[in-house]
């Protein structure tokens, strides 16, 4: 029983998985029993963007330390602008959109590791400025394109099978295809092995910069389906729809316990903070605390929970 | 005889590590000369004056920044921090002095304490710096829930003062620029606060408080923030919390163009603050060349872009 307490505590989500049920149970507790399913659900429902954007996310910070990727909520809303933009509402523009936003996304990665790996301008400045760019792009297609989701889609990101959001069970399907392709592809074990020694790596014959582009290719794709999805779930694009991920996508990467200086990943931790940041803002509202000391709230739970996590016992 | 002054002004510049801040103060001198050909008229007091207004705040914000990256830290809750201590002078200062005051005092030293929190739990500054940014919202949104307020007068006069000859913004960027170089490059104990961020066993063995180093940097980055967040109240003579968003990146931007690195101890006061008048100018400068709005961002991020990819290929460093 003490080893299996113990392989549980080493686990890296372990705090985050552990805060999302705690909180859960608080909020089921507060309200009586009434709603635990529609609050999983809701959760569930829209911690799933965030879950999509940070795996992206966590990819790069895996790669090594000081990569990062700052232009995630310009392309989140580039993405949205995009494929609704294509769809005008209706279902005959649906794979065109969702096609070219998706090879914006990759084009948008492709070019941030253009620039951190051939031009070695730091992650964090280089994906800032492409950010910039972005916002311009943006802005000029949102007036000239009539952005509308299409039914389908919007269908898709709000309908649930058995309580649990169509979308969400399709990306947690796809989180364990990514479990399984991180721990046994060559591109997994590479990343990893880039993320831990980069010398080491060289040596042992990785190719570091492509794994690398990959990284960032995969980022870029994984946030512009967010982007696509998030669009449907609200019902349309608007130009502030991606400043929510900057800070988030940090958050759940961390809070689930990768590694920020790289090497190490993990995907349920990622889904588990996101879980958790929904919970937590959702436990303070039925509180019904006040918006600055929820986000004092939340400030002080992030760092709690990094403290925690850190404390853990080495693998 | 000339040649003796060239090689004299030559030993000064690299004395000041020209080397790091060279690429900046050439950037900044074209977007300045072509800022000036676009609108003669602002080569004069009154239009440097209003030009450079808001400038105070980048160039303490960015020399926060700078503090915490000596340390080989990142800080993304700087924006929001500014942003609190503009709430509090805005909503408070005016009819609980004491109390606001005593807040104010209490901010750079809770800056310390993040940096003990960091240092004691070895814990990633990117995130603990990222959860603070809520907290300093959280607290900014319940001094002032919506922007308004009333920043008293004493502080508003404070930015409309005329010193003879040189405007305040000039003098509000100079001054700085040397106090943080004094403290960084001249200062003996200058060298253990870059030290920590080169190498922090170095200056362990050499019987130096790395705890002490690092909450006297993140300490110094709180009352640059302070600052920043007083005449950013000064100027709008209001307060709003979310005010603060879009600095965090501007500073980490004004501290990497300044010739700083991310990898901690590598950092130039003068570039940094050359560094914040650049992203401050070149988006008066893109108005006066009358660029639509929509591609100004655009142009922004190509700026940087530009400006990081010559210091590469000027710089020629050794592949891994």
């Amino acid at each position: 029983m003490n080893a299996l307490g113990g392989r549980l505590l080493s686990q890296p989500s372990f705090y985050a998985s552990a805060g999302a049920v705690i909180v859960w149970l608080v909020i089921v507790v507060y309200s009586g029993g009434m709603g635990a399913g529609a609050v999983a659900s809701a959760a569930l429902n829209y911690s799933v963007f965030f879950a999509i954007v940070g795996l992206g996310q966590m990819l790069v910070m895996a790669s090594g330390a000081g990569n990062i990727d700052l232009s995630i909520p310009a392309n989140v809303t580039l993405a949205a602008y995009l494929s609704t933009g294509q769809m005008m509402g209706s279902d005959s523009g649906l794979i065109l959109g969702v096609l070219i936003a998706l090879a914006a996304g990759a084009a948008i990665g492709a070019g941030n590791a253009l620039l951190v790996l051939a031009f070695r301008i730091p992650p964090m400045v280089a994906t800032l400025a492409s950010g910039l760019v972005l916002e311009s792009f943006t802005f000029v297609y949102s007036r000239i394109s009539v952005a509308k989701p299409s039914p389908l889609l919007a269908e898709f990101t709000t309908d649930r099978l058995f309580g649990i959001p169509d979308v969400t069970l399709a990306a947690i399907v796809a989180s364990l295809i990514l479990i399984v392709f991180l721990k046994q592809s060559l591109f997994g074990r590479s990343l990893f092995a880039c993320g831990q020694n980069e010398t080491a790596a060289w040596l042992s014959g990785i190719n570091i910069r492509w794994t690398r582009v990959a990284a960032y290719v995969l980022c870029g794709v994984f946030t512009s389906l967010a982007g696509i999805l998030f669009a449907g779930f609200v019902g349309g694009p608007s130009l502030n729809m991606g400043s929510e991920f900057l800070l988030s996508s940090i958050a759940v990467v961390v809070i689930g316990g990768t590694n920020v200086a790289g090497g190490q990943a993990t995907v349920i931790g990622t889904w588990s903070a996101s879980l958790f940041l929904f919970l937590l803002l959702s436990m303070l509202n039925v509180f019904q605390v006040d918006p600055g000391l929820r986000n004092v709230a939340t400030g002080v739970l992030i760092i709690a929970v990094l403290a925690l996590n850190k404390s853990r016992p080495a693998q | 005889m000339g040649r003796g002054i060239v090689a004299e002004i030559g030993r000064n510049l690299n004395a000041l590590g020209i080397r790091r801040f060279g690429l900046a103060l050439l950037a900044l001198t074209v977007i300045m000369a072509t800022v000036l050909w676009l609108r003669p008229n602002i080569a004069s007091y009154n239009g440097l004056r209003l030009l450079l207004s808001l400038s105070p705040v980048l160039v303490f914000t960015a020399l926060a920044q700078m503090f915490v990256m000596t340390a080989g830290d990142i800080d993304l809750g700087i924006g929001p921090y500014v942003g609190l201590v503009n709430c509090v002078v805005a909503g408070l200062l005016r009819d609980q002095p004491v109390l606001a005051s005593a807040l104010l005092l209490c901010c750079p030293l809770s800056y310390g304490l993040m940096g003990a929190l960091v240092h004691v739990r070895q814990l990633p500054s990117i995130v603990v710096t990222l959860g603070a940014s809520f907290i300093w919202l959280g607290l900014a949104l319940t001094v002032l829930p919506l922007p308004g307020g009333n920043v008293p007068v004493w502080v508003t006069s404070f930015v409309r003062l005329r010193p003879p000859g040189i405007p305040l913004p000039i003098i509000l960027a100079f001054v700085p620029m040397v106090v943080a170089h004094l403290v960084l490059n001249k200062m003996s104990y200058g060298v253990v606060l870059r030290g920590i961020g080169g190498s922090l066993s170095a200056v362990e063995r050499a019987g130096r408080s790395t705890l002490k180093a690092r909450m006297s940097l993140y300490a110094l980055a709180g009352c640059c923030g302070l600052f920043a967040g007083l005449c950013l109240a000064a100027v709008t003579t209001t307060g709003d919390a979310n005010v603060g968003r879009g600095l965090t990146l501007l500073s980490i931007g004004a501290v990497i163009i300044g010739g700083g690195e991310f990898v901690g101890g590598i950092v130039s006061p003068i570039g940094t603050v050359l560094g914040a008048l650049i992203m401050q100018l070149s988006g008066s400068l893109l108005s006066f060349a009358s660029v639509a709005p929509a591609w100004q961002y655009s142009v922004q991020g190509c700026i940087l872009l530009t400006i990081l990819a010559l210091r590469v290929v000027s710089w020629r460093r050794v592949r891994i």
